[in-house]
C-alpha cells in the first residue's frame, strides 16, 4: 500500500488554479461561437438548433441552444469565430425564484445533488471531472451528497425526460430551503436536440425555477465550476446572449 | 461457413419456405422467410451455427410489417439477416427469443413501442415505456404517432408493483434509484435479497427514454447524425461512426482514405480514454483511492487531448456522412499520438501496480462471474463478452473502414469475472494505441471528405463501440429524410445480462460488479 502513498505524493500537484488565476492549458475547453458583426450572410438553417439568429448585419448566438455542431464555424464561405473560455454560466432572463438566495453562511461549504434526467454521459462525466485532481471542487468547498435532505444545490444534467420527471421534482421537493437549481448543458437548458418532444420536456425550466444557467454540450469542468460560484455569489454570471438583448442592442447602436 | 454455402444450405434445409437474397459484393445473406419456420431457421443459426444475435428490426412499411433478425458469424461468415414480412393490420409473430435468448429485450421492446405481439415469450408488458406512467396502446414508433407532441391524456396503471421473484423467511426487497450515489445515470434496481446475500437483481430502464429512434423519423440525414452522436456522449464518435456508414452504403460513397484512417485513428482515441475512464470507475468502486485519482488524470488528460486533435472533448462535430468536417494536421495528429503512448506508459504503470496491490485484487477476483455459455445465451457482447471468452469482435469479423489495413491483437480471458474484464481493458488500451500507432504511419495526403448526396434506401452500419458491438440501421425515404432509425447499442445487450454477474453475490460487491460491467444507461435507453 505505501507504494500507492509515494506515487500519490511524486505526481505533485496538478490542480488548477482558477478561480484565483484564469486557466489556459489547451483542451480544457472547446470554446463557443461568438456573435457579432458579420460581413457576408449566415446560412439560414445551417443551425440545427435555431440558437443563431440574424439581424440584418448582427449575429446573436443563443447559448442555451448551441450543441457544439460546429456547422457556424466549418464548411461555410463566412465562419463564425469561436472563442475560448469557460465562464460562460448566466443568471436566466426573468428570475424565478427570489426565494432560493443563499446566505453568506453557505457561501464556502455547499452540498451539491446531482441528478441525471436524461443526458447522454457528457455532461455527468464533465460533472465527475470536478472530483479529479485536475479541478478538485473540494478544495472550493463543495461537496458532492448523494441525499436530496443535505443539498443546498440541485445539479440538473439532460432534457428531463417523461420518466425523470416525478423523481426531478421529487428531490427538488425533499431538499431543505433555501436551495438553488443549477441547470447544466444545452439539453437542460433548451432540450437541445431532444426535445421538447413526446418524451422529452424543452428542459429544465418547464419543471423547476432553474437559478444559474450552464451552457455548452457539455460545458466543460470550468465552466460547471463558474456556474457553482456564481451560485454561492462568489463569482459574476455571464452576460446573457439572447435574440432578445441582442436585437435591443442593435437599435441602441443605431 | 461461408456465406455462399449457408444460402445453398437454407434454400435445401427449407426448400419454398425461405428465399436468400445474396449480394456477392458484401459478406452477407438476406433470407426471407415464412413466420411458421423462423424459430427453426433462428434456433439452427444460433445454437447449431454459432452465430450470435446482432438485432431486431422492425419497419411498419405501406402494407406490411417487415421484421429483420440480425446474426453474425465468425470471421469471413459475415452478416445473415432473416427477415419476415406480415400483412397490416396482423400483430402476431412467432417469438425466437425460447431458442434465442439474446432476442428477449428486443421483442419486449418491439411489443412496448409497436404494440406487436410475440406468441411464446414469457414476460411482456412494462419495459420502455413504464406502466406506472403510460397506458396501454400508447405506441410511439407506429407511423400515426406525433413523435413531437407531448402525450397529455394518461392512464397509468394505479396498481403498478414492481415484481418479486423470492419468497422466503427473511426476503427482502430493495429498491435503488432511479436517483442514488452521488454521480450515477438514472435507473433503478430492486434487490431481492435474503440477509447479506443478493438472489435476484432486477434492473429497470429507461427512466432515460428520449424516443431517439422516433424523433429521428422526418429529420434530415445531417439532423439524424446530430442525434446518433448526442444519444451517447461516452462514445459519441462510435455511435456517429456506425450512422456515417449506414448512410455513405446507401448513398454508394466511397470515403476517401485519409478521412478513413483518421476516422480509425480518433475512433481509437475514444476507446482509449473509455478504457481509461472504465479503470477509472473500477479503482473507485473499490476505494483505492489513489488509484482513482491516477487514472482520473490521465483520463482527463485524454479529453484535453482529445479536444485539442478535434476541437471537442467528447469528438462531437467531426464526423459526416463522406468524410470529416475538417482535415486533422500531421503535426497534430504526430503529438497527439505522442502524449498518447506516454499516458500508455502511465497506464502500464498503475496496471502493475494495481496487480500488485492484494486488497484491490480481493475486491475483483471471483467477483460477479459470468460463464461462457451464459455469456453466450444473453448475447453479451464487447470488453464484458471477450472476459468470458467470446472472442468476436466486429473490428476484425467485419472489418470496416481502414481496420481492414490493420493489424492487432484482440484480448481474452477465461474466467469471467470482475479481475479479467479489468484485464481485459487494460489489454484493450495497449492495441488501440497501436491502432493509432500504424493509422498514424499509414496517413497519406488527400482531400478528408466528399459529398454525400442522400438518395433513397437502407443499409446497415456497425462498429465495435468502446462497450461492443453497435449495429445501426438507416432507412432513408424518397423525399431525402430519414424514414427509420433504428439503434442496436452494445449496452442493451450488456444490461440484459448484468443479472448474471450481478446475482448470489454480498451486497457490498454489487457497486464493484457493477463498475466492472462499464454500462452506459443513456447508450441503453436511446
Amino acid at each position: 500500500m505505501s507504494q500507492w502513498v509515494r506515487k500519490g505524493i511524486r505526481t505533485g500537484i496538478k490542480t488548477t488554479r482558477y478561480p484565483a488565476a484564469a486557466e489556459t492549458a489547451p483542451g480544457v475547453s472547446p470554446g463557443l461561437p461568438v456573435g457579432g458583426t458579420l460581413a457576408a450572410s449566415f446560412p439560414a438553417g445551417r443551425c440545427p438548433t435555431d440558437a443563431i439568429r440574424q439581424t440584418s448585419d448582427m449575429v446573436a448566438v443563443d447559448y442555451r441552444r448551441c450543441i457544439h455542431c460546429f456547422r457556424c464555424g466549418r464548411g461555410v464561405p463566412t465562419p463564425l469565430e469561436w472563442k475560448p473560455g469557460y465562464e460562460w454560466a448566466a443568471l436566466p432572463e426573468q428570475r424565478q425564484n427570489p426565494q432560493s438566495q443563499l446566505g453568506d453562511a453557505f457561501a464556502h461549504s455547499i452540498n451539491i445533488i446531482v441528478v441525471d434526467v436524461g443526458d447522454c454521459g457528457a455532461c455527468l462525466h464533465e460533472v465527475k471531472q470536478l472530483n479529479n485532481p485536475y479541478y478538485n471542487m473540494h478544495r472550493l468547498g463543495f461537496f458532492l451528497t448523494p441525499t436530496p435532505r443535505l443539498a443546498d444545490i440541485l445539479l440538473v444534467v439532460g432534457p428531463v425526460t417523461d420518466h425523470m420527471r416525478l423523481p426531478l421534482q421529487k428531490t427538488y421537493d425533499a431538499m431543505p430551503t433555501p436551495k438553488r437549481v443549477v441547470a447544466v448543458g444545452a439539453c437542460a437548458l433548451s432540450g437541445s436536440v431532444f426535445g421538447p418532444s413526446f418524451v422529452c420536456c424543452g428542459g429544465v425550466k418547464d419543471v423547476l425555477p432553474v437559478d444559474v444557467e450552464v451552457p455548452g454540450n457539455p460545458p466543460p469542468p470550468l465552466a460547471i465550476l463558474h456556474g457553482l460560484l456564481v451560485a454561492v455569489g462568489r463569482k459574476q454570471p455571464a452576460p446573457i446572449i439572447s435574440p432578445a438583448t441582442a436585437a435591443s442592442q442593435e437599435v441602441t447602436t443605431q | 461457413m461461408k456465406p455462399i454455402e449457408l444460402s445453398e444450405q437454407i434454400t435445401q434445409r427449407w426448400k419454398g419456405r425461405a428465399r436468400v437474397l445474396r449480394d456477392a459484393k458484401h459478406p452477407w445473406c438476406d433470407v426471407e422467410c415464412f413466420p411458421d419456420i423462423l424459430r427453426e431457421l433462428a434456433r439452427w443459426l444460433f445454437a447449431e451455427l454459432s452465430y450470435r444475435f446482432a438485432g431486431l428490426i422492425v419497419e411498419e412499411g405501406e402494407n406490411e410489417w417487415e421484421l429483420r433478425y440480425g446474426f453474425y458469424g465468425r470471421r469471413d461468415e459475415g452478416f445473415v439477416q432473416l427477415l419476415v414480412r406480415r400483412p397490416l393490420p396482423e400483430r402476431t409473430f412467432p417469438s425466437i427469443s425460447e431458442h434465442v435468448h439474446a432476442a428477449d429485450w428486443h421483442e419486449r421492446e418491439a411489443e412496448d413501442l409497436f404494440g406487436l405481439s410475440f406468441e411464446g415469450h414469457p414476460r411482456l408488458g412494462d419495459f420502455i415505456l413504464h406502466d406506472d406512467a403510460w397506458q396501454e396502446g400508447v405506441e410511439p414508433m407506429r407511423h400515426k404517432f406525433d413523435g413531437n407532441k407531448p402525450v397529455t391524456q394518461r392512464a397509468p396503471k394505479a396498481d403498478w408493483r414492481p415484481r418479486r421473484i423470492v419468497e422466503a423467511p427473511g426476503a427482502f426487497a430493495m429498491p435503488i434509484g432511479p436517483v442514488f450515489g452521488a454521480l450515477t445515470e438514472s435507473v433503478h434496481f430492486q434487490l431481492e435479497t435474503v440477509g447479506e446475500d443478493v438472489i435476484r437483481t432486477i434492473p429497470r430502464l429507461f427512466y432515460k427514454y428520449r424516443g431517439i429512434e422516433k424523433i429521428a423519423e422526418g429529420r434530415s440525414v445531417e439532423d439524424a447524425l446530430l442525434l446518433a452522436e448526442r444519444f451517447c456522449g461516452t462514445s459519441a464518435f462510435a455511435h456517429g461512426f456506425a450512422f456515417c456508414q449506414a448512410v455513405e452504403s446507401i448513398c454508394g460513397v466511397e470515403v476517401p482514405a485519409r478521412a478513413r484512417t483518421l476516422r480509425v485513428f480518433v475512433a481509437e482515441l475514444e476507446r482509449y480514454r473509455h478504457h481509461v475512464t472504465a479503470i477509472e470507475g473500477i479503482c473507485e468502486s473499490t476505494a483505492l483511492a489513489v488509484a482513482a485519482s491516477q487514472t482520473a488524470i490521465l483520463q482527463e488528460e485524454l479529453l484535453r487531448l482529445s479536444c485539442v486533435l478535434t476541437g471537442h472533448r467528447y469528438l462531437f462535430g467531426l464526423l459526416v456522412p463522406g468524410g470529416l468536417t475538417r482535415d486533422l494536421q500531421d503535426g497534430v495528429c504526430r503529438e497527439t499520438l505522442a502524449t498518447a503512448q506516454n499516458i500508455l506508459r502511465r497506464l502500464q504503470q498503475i496496471d502493475k501496480m494495481l496487480r500488485f496491490s492484494s486488497s484491490f485484487l480481493d475486491r475483483l477476483e471471483e467477483v460477479g462471474i459470468v460463464g461462457a455459455d451464459e455469456a453466450r445465451n444473453h448475447g453479451l457482447v464487447g470488453p464484458v463478452a471477450r472476459a468470458s471468452g467470446l472472442v468476436r469482435d466486429l473490428r476484425k469479423i467485419l472489418p470496416y473502414s481502414a481496420y481492414t489495413e490493420l493489424a492487432f491483437d484482440v484480448p481474452t480471458e477465461r474466467e469471467g469475472d470482475g479481475y479479467a474484464r479489468l484485464r481485459i481493458l487494460f489489454a484493450e488500451a495497449v492495441q488501440s494505441v497501436r491502432i493509432m500507432e500504424q493509422a498514424f504511419a499509414a496517413l497519406r495526403e488527400g482531400p478528408v471528405s466528399v459529398p454525400c448526396p442522400p438518395k433513397s434506401g437502407a443499409a446497415l452500419g456497425w462498429v465495435e463501440a468502446a462497450r461492443g458491438a453497435a449495429f445501426q440501421w438507416v432507412r432513408i425515404g424518397d423525399d431525402g429524410l430519414v424514414g427509420r432509425y433504428r439503434i442496436m447499442p452494445p449496452s442493451f445487450a450488456n444490461w440484459h445480462g448484468f443479472h448474471l454477474a450481478a446475482e448470489n453475490f454480498a451486497f457490498q460487491d454489487f457497486p464493484i460488479i457493477l463498475a466492472t460491467f462499464d454500462l452506459s444507461v443513456a447508450e441503453n435507453d436511446r
